[in-house]
């Protein structure tokens, strides 16, 4: 790396010595992290590619048994993972698509909000330092047949929530909402401040209404605080895994895929096809991250304030 | 300023672990024998205290109590020793799971005179359970298993005797049909309907699956006439009046309640349905009159010819592969599951005992009524399949076999051989 960048230094007139050397000394400082963070995530990851290759259980050593992408093919043509894959997805794009609206709403009060500020920013922020288990049983027990309150409130009598896969999938998806609304809404506010007062003042100077100031000023300037709190949401509701492990137990077809990796992984100590459903999913998390910075054609370190 | 409260923090934690250290009997003192209960009443516990002091001070008890689901209890022994924790010295174990555990390298096995000690007077159903490939591996501490629970004024009206020999479960479905009560069966997609196939599969002369210590390409056997018979019995009770409320979720505490019920007629559950009742009366919520007219008999057979071979429970007590006091941890596992001790946990616990003379003392016979029954039942019971890949089996006979109202013959079983197949190849996910 060091030798490619000092034989291209002659070609960029503009670093300076001084600049390469700081670049150099940068990279010495930073090389301990970076050999730390390869033992502690390449290990693992590469161990677990080389585990999907192999028909293993954890209890059952001598049976182990090669079988190249064999545990691939099984889970990709097996109903269990697309049945998973599709609970997945139907979470993600419920959670996410309903979080960027009232997170939006929620980053506005909070930027526009005079009186009061710090109360409110606490109010909105409160769901969010909630341990995602705690909320999963706040929520379970609120719509629970005999602890829950909620069938009280609204009539509907002896509905077992939990009992078939929408109403269930609805729960789930509620709390999540509740539950990173506040994550969402704080990127975005993060993303709001950085747009200058002095366009919006250029643009109301010039007539424009407040929808046009929104979309033709504010949402302009917000596209990469917009893209990362979708990218992070996206990733992590892709990863959703406490909701339904305390709500269903993945019950009525509400199993998610992290929920099927530990399924495979810890309860059936099935090493094999428990590490290549975890490579499948690692797999879709780099296809959404792609997706999203290809999609946005934002540069990241644009948000950083580099340029 | 920052240094300086450091400082005394930094001593405390180095202080607190070192007296950890010493705590855990590493220099001096007697060893700590760390034991792995699954939670009761504390029964468990106040033997590992009467051990611990009739050892005369040779080793200490730590008793570790896992969580409350057998599946988790599992789930945390298989990942700590295969982590080899050598903290693990002693484990209760439930019998499903003893082949796993042996086949995995995890438990520690006992040589020849141990075992023939730790097995003497000890019932054969909980015996079929405690060893692996012809070795001891595990020594049976408590048994338990399903009797036939029904009302006597139901059977008096029906005109039939629930307890004589080769009482099956097509005269007991007749029968709750013809005077309209329901019988109590466990239903939900969980370990207790596999328990109930498991026990109509072996009731009627078969196997869930054979061969099985050769581990993945065992045999499933499901897919036989006693398979066959077991799948009739479920479909046709669930498709039938007799069929309990909501069968598809029913456990053991909801066939109880219906069996309670003014509807209830019979019903196959684990001795604590009696106590259990007796505590409802006490407290208000049934009639003195219900339990009064309870009764109980051995589990139906499936057909009048073959004796019926109920389900098995309890627990067996293990050594760790990994531990570092063997010998203490032996002593301890010997003590606990002596014939004094059985009997002694029987009374405090009412959890039944493995060895047949605990049966024989006067206060076990004065505290359980059924206890002739009991050990009769525990002596003949078929245990669920013994395999390595217990748990892939179970999931996978209680997947094709759920809701039980769409069990059909001989789909069902031809299905479950071919799922279960499909699963121990890895060719299909659970």
């Amino acid at each position: 790396m060091t030798l490619m960048q000092e034989r291209a230094a002659p070609e960029k007139p503009e670093i300076t010595d001084r600049a390469s050397r700081e670049r150099r000394l940068g990279l010495m400082l930073s090389a301990p992290a970076f050999v730390v963070m390869v033992f502690v995530t390449a290990y693992p990851l590469v161990y677990a590619v080389v585990l999907s290759l192999y028909n293993y259980r954890l209890t059952d050593p001598e049976g182990r048994e090669f079988v190249g992408f064999g545990n691939y093919a099984t889970v990709l043509t097996d109903p269990v993972w697309w049945s998973d894959f599709g609970t997945t997805l139907i979470i993600t794009v419920a959670s996410v698509a309903v979080e960027l609206v009232l997170g939006f709403v929620f980053a506005f009060v909070m930027y526009r909000i005079i009186r009061g500020r710090s109360l409110v920013r606490t109010g909105i922020l409160i769901p969010y330092g909630i341990i995602t288990v705690v909320s999963a049983y706040i929520w379970r027990y609120a719509f629970q047949l005999d602890s829950g309150f909620v069938n009280q409130w609204f009539g509907l009598g002896a509905f077992d929530f939990f009992g078939e896969r929408w109403s269930a999938l609805f729960v789930i998806t509620l709390s999540e909402i509740w539950k990173t609304t506040p994550f969402i809404s704080l990127l975005l506010l993060a993303g709001l401040v950085q747009v200058p007062e002095e366009y919006q003042e250029a643009a109301r100077v010039d007539g424009a209404t407040a929808w046009q100031r929104l979309v033709r000023v504010t949402l302009p300037n917000m596209k990469a605080a917009i893209m990362v709190a979708l990218l992070f949401r996206t990733l992590d509701a892709w990863r959703i895994f406490d909701n339904p492990f305390i709500m269903t137990v993945g019950a009525n077809d509400t199993e998610t895929l992290s929920f099927l990796a530990y399924r495979q992984n810890v309860t059936l100590v099935n090493l094999g096809a428990g590490s290549a459903i975890s490579v499948l999913l690692f797999l879709t998390v780099v296809i959404i991250a792609v997706i999203f910075v290809k999609g946005f054609k934002t540069d990241l370190s644009q948000v950083r304030g580099d340029k | 300023m920052r240094s300086s409260k450091r400082g005394p923090a930094a001593l405390a934690a180095l202080t607190l672990s070192a007296s950890l250290l010493a705590a855990c009997g590493e220099d001096g003192g007697p060893p700590t024998i760390t034991w792995y209960i699954n939670p009761d009443n504390g029964g468990q516990g106040r033997l590992a205290a009467s051990c611990a002091a009739a050892a005369g001070g040779a080793y200490q008890v730590d008793v570790q109590v896992l969580p409350t689901d057998a599946s988790q209890q599992r789930e945390q022994l298989v990942r700590r020793l295969a982590a080899q924790d050598s903290s693990i010295d002693v484990m209760s174990l439930d019998p499903p799971f003893v082949a796993e555990f042996a086949n995995a390298g995890f438990l520690r096995p006992f040589d020849g005179a141990d075992a023939t000690a730790l097995t003497d007077g000890v019932l054969r159903g909980p015996l079929a359970t405690t060893s692996w490939k012809d070795q001891l591996v595990a020594a049976p501490f408590w048994a338990n298993t399903q009797l036939l629970w029904y009302r006597e004024s139901v059977a008096r009206a029906a005109g039939i005797d629930p307890a004589k020999e080769g009482f099956t479960w097509d005269e007991m479905i007749a029968a709750a049909q013809g005077q309209q009560k329901i019988i109590g069966v466990q239903g939900k997609r969980y370990e207790g309907y596999m328990v109930w196939i498991n026990a109509l599969v072996v009731s009627a002369g078969g196997e869930i699956i054979t061969n099985t210590e050769a581990g993945r390409d065992a045999d499933p056997t499901i897919d036989s006439r006693p398979g066959d018979e077991a799948a009739r019995i479920i479909g046709d009770l669930a498709r039938s009046p007799a069929a309990p409320p909501a069968m598809s979720t029913a456990s053991e505490e909801e066939s109880r309640s219906a069996f309670q019920g003014p509807a209830g007629g019979f019903m196959v559950n684990w001795p604590y349905v009696y106590s259990a009742a007796k505590e409802d009366v006490a407290g208000g919520g049934i009639d003195r009159s219900v339990l009064d007219d309870i009764a109980w008999a051995r589990y139906p057979a499936v057909s009048a010819d073959l004796p019926s071979r109920p389900p098995l429970g309890g627990i067996n007590l293990a050594i760790g592969a990994f531990t570092r006091y063997p010998e203490q941890a032996l002593d301890l596992v010997r003590c606990v599951t002596s014939l004094e001790n059985n009997i002694a946990y029987m009374l405090d616990s009412g959890n039944p005992a493995a060895r047949g003379a605990a049966y024989d003392d006067a206060k076990v016979r004065e505290a359980f009524p059924m206890a002739d029954v009991i050990r009769q039942s525990i002596n003949d019971a078929g245990p669920r399949p013994i395999t390595p890949y217990y748990n892939d089996v179970s999931t996978s006979v209680q997947i094709t076999w759920h809701p039980s109202a769409d069990v059909r013959v001989p789909e069902s079983p031809d299905e479950s051989a071919v799922f279960m197949s499909d699963v121990l190849q890895g060719r299909r996910l659970l």
